[in-house]
């Protein structure tokens, strides 16, 4: 039994907004379902099952009230929480339920404001006593990573700033992107120490908005009027400190979602024409290349030098929407939004300055959670049929 | 930011429960716990009663010499209540332990560095920290 090829990605939307003072939560989860159902050419009462995750508001039994689904329809309920990957983990749990018949039109829904509304907190787990007063935050969870990185690979901070600047390069080009100036490695790493050794500019965004989409099954995807995106290849993983015995911090998840993804698919690192890599921090984006293996454990400093994310210019045109890093992180989850792209780019819908020639073969990978304590990752390979 | 020290902060009370409560008594008590597997022989951190490697239910408390080297750190510079840098010790007994340093220059932390428990108050017992040895 495999996913390879049953679910069909038929409808996105990514929210516009950056800033959003006058909308609620909720209703930023109702105008991107609204958004991507119409994108599809279908309509709230098609749909028959619906993914969430920590951000939906109350849970999935409220959102699906609020957004008033047809429920004598809806049949399938997912709300598998993984942080920023969740919605990666989510098109893989979609595709499962289309291919065991337990639903045929799924919803897939993020939303959410930190910029103006108070987040609500990170539930705890059984390590809180033991480690909730040392003050792990995305930062300095992250700068750890970075820390050992360096001294282990010797991996610079130059090195790093150069995926920020391909972001950059990438961002210039979208109207909706919240940081669109072109910076330079100079401007990254003479940019604030925020946590060291990350600067402020190795640091995402931090917006309001959300996003959307609709998996389906290949005879509906068909019926429809879009071009025809579909999955065919899924992993996910999770790593922690498990008891502390040989903590290692310069590798993620991914060492393990990727293969899973990669052999189900069929295909490997060299044939992926485009990527859209989780990039809550210029880390994040370089170990996950290497956990990939779009190049050697220590060798993606080498890597991403010298413009080699940059579409048109380097091996590997990465987040062609300027990423996390420049357009977009809503709700500081970024999984979503890594998935519209790469299905921009097998649509040939990306902006013409970075759509990728006959890009027909795209992956998708996020992290959830923090990379420096315990973390989900998830891996998606789509391709262009 | 080589003059950036350690500020006095008000740690949480730990709230305990019947798992890791030896682990607090002992806390009060000076001692750095941590747990052994009897099964494997593998130590761990933070305490559970079920060995996270093996599965097996026979662990027992150990006092841990409270020794180790800095696995990683980062100093986080924008925080409300001053500079604090968070990081991983790996004991000498094997486990690491997330924890912070204090009392110490923070500019000058680096890998590999010696390193040592020591307790710092709270509302309930006191929470280890590391500081250099």
């Amino acid at each position: 039994m495999t996913i390879k090829g049953q679910a069909y990605i038929a409808g996105i939307y990514e929210h516009p907004t950056r800033h959003a003072p006058d909308k609620s939560t909720a209703q930023l989860h109702a105008e991107v379902a609204k958004g991507a159902i119409e994108d599809a050419g279908l309509t709230i009462d098609d749909v028959d099952g619906y993914f969430c995750a920590g951000d939906a508001p109350g849970g999935a039994w409220p959102m699906v009230d609020y957004l008033g689904f047809n429920t004598k329809k809806l049949r399938h309920i997912d709300s598998t929480e993984t942080g920023g990957c969740s919605y990666i983990i989510h098109i893989g749990h979609a595709a499962e339920a289309i291919a065991a018949g337990k639903c045929s039109i799924a919803l897939v829904t993020l939303a959410g404001k930190p910029r103006t509304s108070v987040m609500p907190p990170r539930a705890a787990g059984a390590e809180v006593d033991f480690e909730t007063a040392y003050g792990a935050t995305t930062h300095n969870a992250y700068g750890m990573c970075a820390m050992r990185h360096m001294h282990d690979y010797g991996t610079t901070s130059e090195q790093l700033a150069w995926i920020k600047v391909a972001a950059s390069h990438h961002a210039q080009y979208n109207p909706h992107a919240m940081l669109k100036d072109v910076v330079t490695v100079e401007d990254v790493v003479n940019s604030p120490m925020i946590s060291d050794p990350l600067h402020r500019m190795d640091c995402c965004v931090v917006t309001d908005g959300g996003g959307a989409l609709i998996v389906t099954t290949p005879e509906i995807a068909k019926s429809l009027k879009k071009p025809l995106v579909r999955l065919i290849g899924h992993g996910e993983a999770m790593k922690g400190p498990r008891g502390g015995k040989d903590l290692d911090l310069t590798y993620s998840a991914g060492v393990w979602s990727g293969p899973r993804a990669f052999e189900e698919a069929g295909v490997r690192p060299s044939d992926i024409k485009y990527a859209s890599i989780y990039d809550s921090f210029t880390i994040t984006v370089l170990m996950q290349l290497e956990d990939l293996g779009f190049c050697k454990k220590g060798e993606g400093g080498k890597f991403v030098s010298d413009g080699n994310l940059i579409s048109g210019v380097g091996k590997l045109p990465f987040n062609t929407d300027g990423g996390g890093l420049c357009s977009n992180h809503p709700v500081n989850r970024g999984g979503m939004t890594k998935i519209l792209e790469a299905v921009r780019q097998l649509r040939g819908e990306a902006h013409p300055k970075v759509q990728v020639p006959n890009c027909d073969l795209a992956l998708v990978h996020g992290t959830g959670g923090l990379l420096g304590v315990r973390h989900a990752a998830s891996t998606a390979v789509l391709e262009r049929v | 930011m080589s003059e950036a020290k350690t500020q006095e902060k008000k740690y949480p009370a730990p709230q305990g429960n019947p798992e890791t409560q030896a682990f607090w008594d002992a806390a009060k008590q000076g001692k750095f716990m941590i747990k052994r597997c009897t099964a494997c022989g593998e130590a761990h951190y933070f305490p559970r009663s079920i060995c996270p490697f093996c599965f097996s239910d026979k662990t027992v408390w150990e006092e841990s010499a409270g020794e180790g080297e800095i696995y990683t750190f980062s100093l986080m510079r924008k925080s409300p209540t001053g500079p604090y840098a968070i990081g991983y010790v790996k004991l000498k007994e094997g486990p690491a332990v997330q924890t912070n340093f204090v009392d110490c220059d923070l500019g000058a932390l680096k890998i590999g560095q010696k390193v040592k428990v020591v307790f710092k108050p709270t509302d309930g017992a006191p929470l280890p920290f590391f500081t250099t040895a």
